[in-house]
């Protein structure tokens, strides 16, 4: 299809399909000779300013650098070096706005000038012949040489196409066919010879059949100038009719050739090599002087600016610099355009820097380039399809854009257009063509990367899958392969007799410990507390226990014989239990809905359902028994039942105040009445299920051992015991927040109660974390085997719980009262103290026999008198301490736990007071045991009430129940 | 500072796709002038009465469709259509005639399909069509050239008010068409010889092709189509008057007689309806000359301008596949199947 | 008579013919496999993000070729639902998302390091192996893998996998579509360090 159109001097020149013909504009710039550019403040280097990886800096921020210093190395094959343009410090290196239409940033490397413009030492070769073409490319690499024309594709890679690939012809491309652009004009018209070095060095790298220079026909100045220079060289200077886009790639080799590059090949593939002159002109400098790529010349024009002409900018010049230098009117520029009219893009911050490719700078006003006028339909003209360079039918490209049909617009070789701009030009409809190609190209681009990841993840997720199965057969293998084993074994030696029960207990209770001590480390985590790790630590330590009993049981199961067959009684029982629990259940659900609808029998129907409960429990208890006396049942089972039952219990306890406190949420959502009699319900149940867990606690802590073969197992269960109960109170606080939340969001009338509830919960929590901190902390390391049942949290928690239930009662009097209670301790210690020395001396003198009586009784009337003292003393205390919890009592009503505390530190003191007693018994005189017998019997009298207070309030409660 | 940010390209040609319809309908004025001159004041009557038509039911249309009024009425194409349809029909239709086949034409065969662009048919020539099988005694009702009506008798045609039975007279076309075969006869209808071809309308042929060569050097329009048009009617007359030219008319009287030059330059050329590519249109427009020289000849219409350019821009689109280029960089023209991976390789 | 006789003769006979070129074409000309699985599968995003209810991209396209509703598919977005619309004949569905508004925003996810504690969950839950790490010790994400899925955020109990939405870079980046007919479009940019 290559039609040859004329003949111009005996040489043939081909012409390519469309093109068009826009206003040149150059006289604007050509008229003056190549000046210097400003030396600006700052130089902005991006390490992207060709096509391919990004250069790899190798300097410092506050470096100092001189001019011609590498700064940045190439980093891949498709890279080039950055050098600095003149001397200076590093600055920065960091994201700066960049040469790129999006006006995105990127890494560039900042320098501070210093004005000196100090040189490194640097050599140039001035026989390159003298050189291997190896050598050569490695300068041309090393000197940051990529393509001056626009695209900036790195030249040591165009001029290295190994031996395989002969080179018919170098074409050096000194079209310039852009409107407004002339600086190839100008270095051709003032440095032909350098050029004409630069491409001596090409040829001698390239050794090509032939060489040619294509020049368009309206610069005559600069193909004279260049044809005076080639005299004598191997080079055809052609002149190529003025049309643009002669100066494409491709369409210049078909203009000078009649060569088409195929579709998506390099021209090194037609055997042409094509060079611009302005890349030449940067090898001659490059090899023979020795200085790499450190500045361009570059057009600076428009009517915005009022000097216009071009410029030899340092790369990294910020683009304002240079408009300033050109004497810009800030007011008058309409479009800033980097690059020609046709092809370049436009600026949106004049902080861009001119970077290698960067030919022109286009300051516009509105008049000379003017806004873009509103799209209009396509009429289908043609013209587009007329002027395509790549002979493409852009309408249809256009309307497949348009409706996103991507795959017909690449069936129309979208992928071929040049995006010359051609096609916009000249559509009468103003449509932005280019736009919608480039647009279509980026999703087509798009899809495709979507394409590879969607394969991508296809195949892992294949892979992940067979992965699975193939870890799910070996298992299986695994496991028939044991089965055959143990079943051998069986076979060979009789049973041996673990107990299967009780390793199972031991398994299940170490895995809820591990369980509960995630669910305490989470809460935990979401409080924020600063145990986290700790806590962390020990979750992983119970979970490696439970693996380890898991582990026991499973080995005790294989090796042990069948679970023995289960008892009629106890069968019998267990289903009436769940027929019981199951009728239980549905009178409460019932009871419920008939509370939520407000009904009369609402009353009647809970009570059904308690006595249903009452027989269920019943039954449950008959179950028990019926267990524990069953002859088949393990050995372990009697220990084991009591506290499963407790927890089965306490589990019960929790899921009935679960479901209360459920039912009183509702209730007080939909405003009913009775919703704070429900919650007060919920707060009772709540109080049986602490208790019940109190109780279980007791309960495990009392059980003998659990069997021996998981000894680990059990240190873990009041800690775990701990958690979980952290856990549900952390629980019930969050419900409770969100509860008052909901309410005060609903403006209800209870959200400050509910608020105020949550105040509680969350003292609480805090107050039960803090106990599990502690028992945490006083618990035996996890590495040394330990005697179950670890008593430190007992002692510990009346301690911790009197001014933690006084603080919950009324802050003020609660501290008043706390001081008042330590003054009373200390003075009662203190007189105690006295009390005992003197009795203490007083026995002394009486053993020893060498102290008058005299003395004698004046002492014996001090120590009563001390005795006295420390009795007041005491008794104040004991009042204060009565009062105290007289007031707790009062305030928090139904806290049985405070009570129960109470006992169980007066239990405590009891102990203590046992303790000490029993220790002095031999030693001490008549009188200090009968003191002490007294203080004991007080001591006891006071556990007692306590005890009976308790007793009292679980009655109470009970009945309420 | 505010600064355009824009794709490249940044500069583009001044003219736009209004300024195009309007060298268009500058480019029909020759023609308008040599009706006038030769059938009197009705077709600028009708041109004008059209134009109204055309801008009012665009503008409703567009309203309706909720586009914006003014953007699409300044680009002229609804003028061009109703220019160019009022210069096809008799100088002595009545208003409600204009009326109909304008209103169809931009409503129906335009903005119906879509607007501007996206019609398939030529909107002129479906409202030509449409009169022309409604009314087709109407339709051929043409007045003697050289007995042009005054402007009163003009306009009391336009308003109905005065029959046409009294003014109208038989075209050179409906008179050969009648006596074909008929030597003698033929040669006694002064009608059918002017000086190179049928009388009076030899004059107005040449003031539209006039027009069109305007166009051509303006570079509105490529010589493709007319030349296809022309040498496609050309031809085959040609070759039928050298068997019997009895029976046949020359191919000047063919070309330079009813709308050939009106449809070679100005009809057939709208670049929405016709092929896209070069060659595409030079096939496009030489098969509208040979179906006009079928019909003119062998069919039960006088001129068959309308009858063909619609019959191919029925064909257009299959022409348009068969005649894409080859893109630059592959071997072969991409046809066949709708494969994006053919169309890369080469 | 005999005519009718004839006719019925007659249709007879074609009717055997057609049936055995049609039997002969339907074996010679036979289709091996259900390749409808595979184009509906190639169709789909291949994000495995189960979101449709399917573990995988693949099971989905089996359910979809055994009727189930092809408009599950948040990650393919309407796009895919048409395509599947054309491919399968059916009814056109509009995507149930559940008015999800940025479906279309990619996105990839992130674990915030500091908080991962180091529990697998998120590994787990990973359909395409993008996560790595061991048990306590930090996870991270490989992102050129992590299809957006969002399947890890749920499982974690920390709560520290963020979707980030996945910023255009300079490779990535592409022009927009023009505004359209009519369009005059928003093109001027403010710039005050002149």
């Amino acid at each position: 299809m290559i039609r040859t159109l004329f003949s111009s001097r005996s040489r043939k020149v081909y012409d390519f399909h469309g093109g068009i013909h826009p206003p040149e504009r150059k006289a604007l710039s050509n008229g003056t000779a190549i000046v210097p550019g400003p030396m600006p403040a700052q130089l902005i280097l991006p390490l992207n300013m060709h096509i391919g990886a990004p250069a790899k800096p190798l300097v410092e921020p506050g470096e100092r650098v001189l001019k011609g210093q590498m700064i940045a190395e190439p980093s891949g094959a498709v890279s080039a070096a950055i050098h600095a343009p003149t001397s200076g410090t590093v600055n920065a290196i960091g994201p700066r706005a960049i040469q790129h239409p999006s006006g995105m940033d990127a890494i560039c490397i900042v320098i501070d000038t210093d004005g000196k413009d100090e040189w490194i030492e640097h050599t140039g070769v001035a026989d390159y012949t003298e050189r291997s073409p190896g050598e050569l490319v490695d300068t041309i690499r090393h000197a940051g040489i990529a393509g001056m024309g626009g695209a900036g594709f790195p030249t040591s890679i165009k001029v290295n196409l190994g031996d395989h690939q002969r080179v018919e012809e170098l074409v050096i491309n000194a079209v310039e066919c852009e409107p407004y652009i002339t600086a190839d004009d100008r270095l051709m018209r003032e440095r032909a010879d350098e050029i004409i070095a630069g491409i001596n060095i090409l040829q001698y790298l390239l050794n090509p059949r032939r060489t040619l220079i294509g020049i368009e026909d309206n610069k005559p100045d600069a193909i004279s100038a260049i044809k005076r220079a080639c005299k004598g060289c191997d080079i055809d200077v052609r002149v190529v009719p003025t049309k643009y886009p002669s100066g494409g790639e491709k369409q210049l080799i078909q203009l000078l050739t009649g060569k088409e590059v195929k579709s998506g090949q390099l021209p090194a593939k037609v055997g042409v090599v094509c060079q611009n002159v302005g890349t030449a002109y940067a090898i001659k400098r490059a090899v023979i002087d020795g200085e790499p790529l450190l500045s361009r010349v570059t057009t600076l024009t428009g009517e915005g600016v009022s000097q216009p002409g071009n410029m030899e900018v340092l790369l990294g010049t910020p683009v304002r610099d240079l408009l300033l230098h050109g004497g810009v009117d800030p007011d008058n520029i309409g479009r800033l355009v980097m690059g020609g009219p046709m092809m370049g893009f436009t600026l949106h911050n004049p902080a861009v820097p001119v970077v290698k490719t960067t030919n022109c700078i286009i300051a516009a006003t509105l008049e000379e380039l003017p806004e873009p006028p509103p799209e209009q339909p396509c009429i289908r003209c043609g013209s587009c399809a007329d002027v395509c360079p790549a002979n493409l039918l852009p309408q249809q490209l256009y309307w497949h854009a348009k409706n996103d049909d991507l795959e017909k617009a690449q069936h129309h070789n979208l992928m071929d257009c040049i995006e010359c701009g051609a096609c916009a030009y000249v559509c009468p409809s103003h449509i932005p063509l280019v736009q919608y190609y480039r647009y279509a190209k980026a999703e087509v681009r798009q899809q495709a990367a979507e394409q590879v990841k969607a394969d991508k993840a296809r195949q892992r997720f294949e892979a992940r899958q067979a992965r699975i199965e193939a870890e799910k057969a070996e298992k299986e293998a695994r496991r028939q392969a044991r089965l055959e084993a143990n079943r051998k074994k069986k076979v060979e030696t009789s049973a041996p007799s673990v107990d299967t029960a009780a390793l199972k207990q031991a398994s299940l209770d170490a895995s809820k410990a591990y369980k509960a001590a995630v669910k305490a480390a989470k809460a935990a985590e979401a409080e924020g507390a600063d145990n986290i790790d700790e806590l962390k630590a020990e979750v992983d330590r119970l979970k490696a226990e439970a693996d380890k009993a898991k582990a026991t049981v499973r080995d005790a199961k294989d090796a042990g014989p069948a679970a023995a067959p289960a008892e009629d009684l106890v069968g019998n029982l267990k289903k009436q239990v769940g027929e019981a629990s199951t009728a239980y259940k549905t009178a409460v659900k019932a009871a419920k809905e008939a509370e939520a609808n407000g009904d009369d029998n609402a009353a009647e129907l809970r009570a059904k359902a308690d006595e249903l409960k009452a027989a269920a429990d019943k039954l449950k208890a008959e179950l028990r028994d019926a267990k524990a006396s069953a002859p088949a049942t393990p050995a372990a089972a009697p220990q084991a039942d009591p506290v499963a039952d407790l927890k089965k219990q306490v589990g019960d306890a929790s899921s009935a105040y679960k479901a209360a406190v459920k039912a009183a949420k509702e209730a007080e959502e939909n405003g009913a009445d009775n919703a704070a009699e429900l919650r007060s319900q919920a707060d009772e149940l709540k109080a049986r299920a602490d208790q019940l867990k109190a109780d279980l606690r007791d309960a495990k802590a009392n059980a003998p051992a659990t069997p021996t073969p998981a000894p680990a197992a059990a240190p873990a269960d009041p800690l775990a015991d701990l958690k979980t109960k952290v856990g549900e109170v952390s629980s019930t606080y969050k419900a409770a927040v969100k509860a008052a939340k909901e309410a005060d969001e609903n403006g209800a009338d209870n959200a400050a109660e509910l608020r105020a509830e949550a105040d509680r919960l969350k003292a609480e929590a805090d107050h039960w974390k803090a106990e599990l901190r502690e028992a945490k902390a006083s618990a035996p390391a996890p590495a040394t085997p330990k005697t179950p049942p670890a008593p430190t949290d007992t002692p510990k928690a009346p301690e911790t719980e009197a001014p933690q239930a006084l603080t919950a009662v009324d802050p003020e009097v609660a501290a008043k009262r706390q001081k008042r209670l330590k003054a009373l301790k200390t003075a009662y210690n203190m007189a105690h103290k006295q009390y005992k020395e003197a009795h203490a001396a007083l026995e002394r003198g009486e053993r020893n026999g060498d102290i008058p009586a005299e003395e004698l009784n004046a002492m014996e009337r001090k120590v009563d008198k001390l005795k006295g003292k420390a009795d007041v003393a005491r008794d104040a205390l004991d009042a204060l301490v009565e009062e105290a919890k007289a007031d707790i009592r009062a305030h928090t009503g139904k806290d049985l736990k405070t009570l129960k505390l109470e006992a169980a530190r007066a239990e405590s003191a009891l102990g203590d007071k046992q303790r000490e007693l029993e220790q002095q018994r031999d030693s001490a005189s008549e009188d200090t045991l009968e003191a002490l017998s007294s203080e004991l019997q007080a001591l006891e009298a006071e556990a007692q009430i306590a005890r009976m207070a308790l007793k009292q309030a679980v009655e109470e409660q009970g009945l309420q129940d | 500072m505010a600064l355009i940010s824009s794709t490249s390209p940044h500069t583009t040609v001044s003219n736009n796709t209004g300024a195009f319809m309007r060298q268009v309908i500058y480019a029909t004025l020759p023609g308008l002038a040599v009706l006038t001159w030769l059938f009197g004041w009705g077709t600028v009557i009708n041109v004008l009465w059209a134009v109204v038509v055309a801008l009012v039911s665009e503008a409703l249309i567009l309203k309706a469709r909720g586009r914006p009024v003014a953007f699409y009425l300044k680009d002229y194409s609804a003028v061009l259509t109703a220019v160019l349809l009022a210069l096809a029909l008799p100088p002595t239709s009545p208003w409600w005639l204009t009326l109909i086949g304008v209103g169809f034409a931009i409503i129906v065969a335009k903005q119906l399909y879509g607007g501007l662009g996206m019609n398939p048919f030529n909107p002129a020539m479906v409202g030509y069509v449409l009169l022309l099988i409604s009314f087709p005694v109407a339709m051929t009702q043409w007045i003697a050239p050289g007995e042009a009506p005054s402007l009163a008798q003009s306009w009391q045609l336009f308003t109905g008010q005065l029959p046409v039975d009294g003014l109208s007279g038989a075209t050179p076309l409906d008179t050969f068409r009648t006596w074909a075969g008929n030597e003698s006869e033929l040669a006694s209808h002064s009608i059918l010889h002017g000086q190179f071809a049928g009388l009076g309308w030899e004059w107005l042929n040449l003031a539209f092709l006039l027009g069109g060569l305007y166009l051509i050097s303006r570079k509105i329009i490529t010589w493709h189509i007319p030349v296809g048009f022309l040498g496609g009617l050309a031809l085959p007359a040609l070759v039928a008057w050298l068997i019997d030219p009895v029976r046949f008319s020359d191919p000047m009287f063919q070309i330079f007689s009813g709308g050939a030059m009106l449809g070679a330059f100005f009809i057939a050329t709208d670049p929405v309806s016709a092929a896209t590519s070069r060659s595409g249109r030079l096939i496009y427009a030489a098969l509208i000359g040979v179906l006009i020289w079928v019909i003119r000849s062998f069919g039960g219409y006088p001129d068959a301008v309308a009858f063909s350019v619609l019959l191919l821009n029925l064909c257009a689109p299959f022409i348009d596949y068969y005649t894409q280029p080859r893109t630059y960089g592959h071997n072969k023209a991409n046809r066949g199947t709708n494969s994006a991976k053919q169309g890369g390789d080469s | 008579m005999t005519a009718v006789l004839i006719a019925v003769a007659a249709l007879l006979a074609l009717a055997a013919v057609f049936g055995a070129v049609l039997g002969f074409a339907s074996e010679k000309f036979k289709v091996e496999g259900d390749p409808i699985v595979d184009q509906i599968d190639s169709l789909l995003p291949q994000t495995q993000c189960g979101q449709c209810g399917h573990p995988g991209c693949r099971p989905y396209a089996e359910a979809i070729a055994e009727g189930e509703d092809h408009n599950r598919c948040p990650p393919g977005g309407q796009d895919t639902v048409d395509s599947l619309t054309d491919l399968l004949g059916r009814d056109e569905l509009t995507l149930d998302d559940e008015g999800a508004e940025d479906a279309d925003i990619p996105k990839v996810a992130y674990i915030r390091e500091d908080e991962c504690i180091g529990c697998t969950k998120c590994i787990q839950a990973c359909p395409v192996d993008a996560i790595v790490g061991a048990a306590k010790l930090m996870h991270t994400v490989i992102v050129d893998e992590c299809t957006g899925c969002d399947l890890c955020v749920e499982p974690c109990p920390v709560d520290c996998i963020d979707m980030v939405e996945v910023k255009p870079t300079l490779q990535t980046w592409g022009w927009n579509r023009p505004a359209g007919i009519g369009e005059r479009p928003d093109s001027r940019i403010e710039v005050v360090n002149l």
